[in-house]
């Protein structure tokens, strides 16, 4: 059952379109990926299906959670989905994260906003979530700042927080692109499992084509503002229809070979 | 073998209050038309090192040569000439208040390079057409272009004094993955053509298997594996290297294997 849906979603600044006609619907168990380069809109478009667009930027069209408009609604009522239903992890976790709070009570908020529980079931689910996203010795580490954390450590966190609550759609907006390869490689598997456990649904949001491929079924490719191309991921990568993903798809092979010279061996 | 150019020996930096040296114990030798890459990950050492062979921070203890000579007893500005430097965000290392051509004239003034105006001019319009731009775009100011034609203007501003040693501190990481290749092409095409010499930091071992013929992996400050780049990445000797290789994110296979 679709979960979040968007309809002609469109955001304008100052009478300028960012994001033009975006329609798109996520439900349980679904893998999308949502790829295009710095300035494409993915960013927005994400933003506007949690209601968290800046101030300014005027939106139309529909965004239906649960099939219930959101579009222009007032913050309470976005306020009761965000996290519990469609939960968000960004770039950079140390700013989604706040410096000056333990991050087992940041976990531990959602669950006493959404759920109701008191602090010392929450702060124990935090420590539980600690240890699912395979962060050594949850019970001390909940108590560390986010800056004692390396940026693997801090971006498992963020993804503790948002799934604590059992949303239904986890939007991640470019998670690894902050991360040293090898630490995103780790998170790349640990976000794989746990969407794979918890059944949630995945808007994934990148600029690197690979790393798209590797998580998701279906595929979204997005420029200036519009999508170009959506299909099933294995069609878009063997038949790019657009000219803009056919770019993408032999840079992205190009690296690929680069990488594998034991296959390829075509350079000095 | 061609001789070194530019060589660090036994090099060592410690910065106040760690607990472990940025750089511990690295010999580095850069040979004449041998481009060479640095990788690793965040905190390997790899800018400390770049930074140590630009000579603009000194070892705590080793020594940098730059054509046999300690770099300590050659005229800064000799040096500079020969060894210069683009880093990985055009955005902020290019002054915004100047007009492209007076930027990429800077090393010449600053080095006394060029008799006079016209002659800087007559510069600064060959580098400007060396790296794909035009002559005219010298008038315009670097807001008014995208980032991967600022990273042009900064290659072009390296490449005014005519250096040797061309070093590189990550310079397509901040660039879109199609505007990427078409710098990694530029610096292909110059390096054949200029006979420049390209010391290449980065994190990414494909752009270095493109464009460097040797690499030398570092962590934590020490060099885990070095030798020529086809023998490392097919041949890895080191565990690190290894799990680096290995987390390099690629297209499946079997897409590539179709016409």
């Amino acid at each position: 059952m679709t979960v979040l849906e968007t309809t002609g979603l469109t955001i304008t600044l100052d009478g300028q379109p960012l994001v033009r006609d975006v329609s798109l619907s996520l439900a349980a168990r679904d893998r999308v990926g949502l790829i295009g380069e710095s300035g494409s809109g993915k960013s927005l478009t994400a933003l506007a299906l949690l209601g968290l667009l800046p101030p300014g930027m005027r939106t139309s069209g529909r965004i239906l959670i649960d099939g219930e408009d959101h579009l222009g609604a007032p913050d309470r009522r976005w306020r009761r989905v965000r996290g519990r239903t469609v939960s968000i992890v960004f770039q950079e976790p140390l700013t989604a994260l706040d410096p000056l709070m333990p991050v087992g009570r940041q976990i531990a908020g959602p669950l006493r906003l959404h759920q109701g529980l008191n602090r010392s079931d929450a702060e124990r689910r935090a420590i539980e979530w600690c240890d699912r996203v395979h962060l050594p010795d949850p019970a001390r580490l909940v108590r560390a700042l986010p800056h004692e954390l390396s940026g693997g450590q801090r971006q498992r966190v963020a993804l503790a927080m948002a799934l604590a609550c059992r949303p239904r759609v986890l939007i991640a907006d470019e998670p690894t692109t902050a991360l040293d390869v090898t630490v995103q490689a780790q998170i790349l598997t640990l976000l794989d499992e746990l969407i794979e456990e918890t059944g949630v649904g995945l808007l994934f949001i990148s600029h690197d084509l690979p790393v798209v491929a590797g998580l998701a079924r279906h595929l979204l490719v997005m420029r200036t503002g519009r999508l170009v191309e959506s299909g099933p991921v294995d069609d878009v990568l063997r038949r790019p229809r657009s000219g803009y993903a056919r770019q993408l798809v032999a840079s992205a092979a190009q690296v690929t070979r680069l990488a594998r010279p034991s296959v390829h061996g075509e350079y000095r | 073998m061609s001789d070194p150019i530019l060589s660090g020996h036994q090099l060592t930096r410690w910065f106040p209050g760690r607990t472990h040296p940025a750089l511990d114990g690295v010999d580095v030798t850069v040979r004449q038309g041998i481009s060479l890459g640095i990788v690793g990950e965040s905190g390997a050492g790899k800018s400390t090192l770049l930074r140590q062979l630009l000579g603009v921070d000194r070892p705590t203890s080793g020594e940098i040569r730059f054509t046999g000579q300690p770099l300590d007893r050659i005229r800064h500005r000799a040096f500079r000439r020969q060894v210069q430097v683009v880093f990985q965000d055009p955005r902020s290392s290019l002054n915004p208040r100047m007009s492209v051509a007076s930027i990429v004239a800077e090393p010449l003034r600053s080095l006394h390079i060029g008799t006079d105006r016209a002659a800087r001019a007559e510069r600064v319009a060959e580098v400007l057409t060396a790296v794909g731009l035009r002559p005219e775009d010298g008038r315009r100011y670097p807001h008014e272009f995208s980032g991967g034609q600022r990273q042009r203007i900064a290659i072009a501003r390296a490449l005014a004094p005519a250096p040797r040693i061309l070093l590189a501190d990550e310079p397509v990481s901040a660039l879109d993955v199609s505007v990427r290749l078409q710098i990694i092409d530029l610096l292909k095409d110059l390096v054949d053509r200029l006979g420049l010499t390209l010391v290449l930091v980065s994190h990414d071992l494909a752009i270095v298997s493109q464009l460097c013929q040797e690499v030398l992996v570092m962590r934590h400050g020490r060099v885990v594996e070095r030798g020529p780049t086809v023998d490392v990445l097919t041949n890895p000797a080191d565990e690190y290297t290894r799990a680096l290789l290995a987390a390099i994110p690629q297209l499946p296979l079997d897409l590539e294997e179709e016409p």
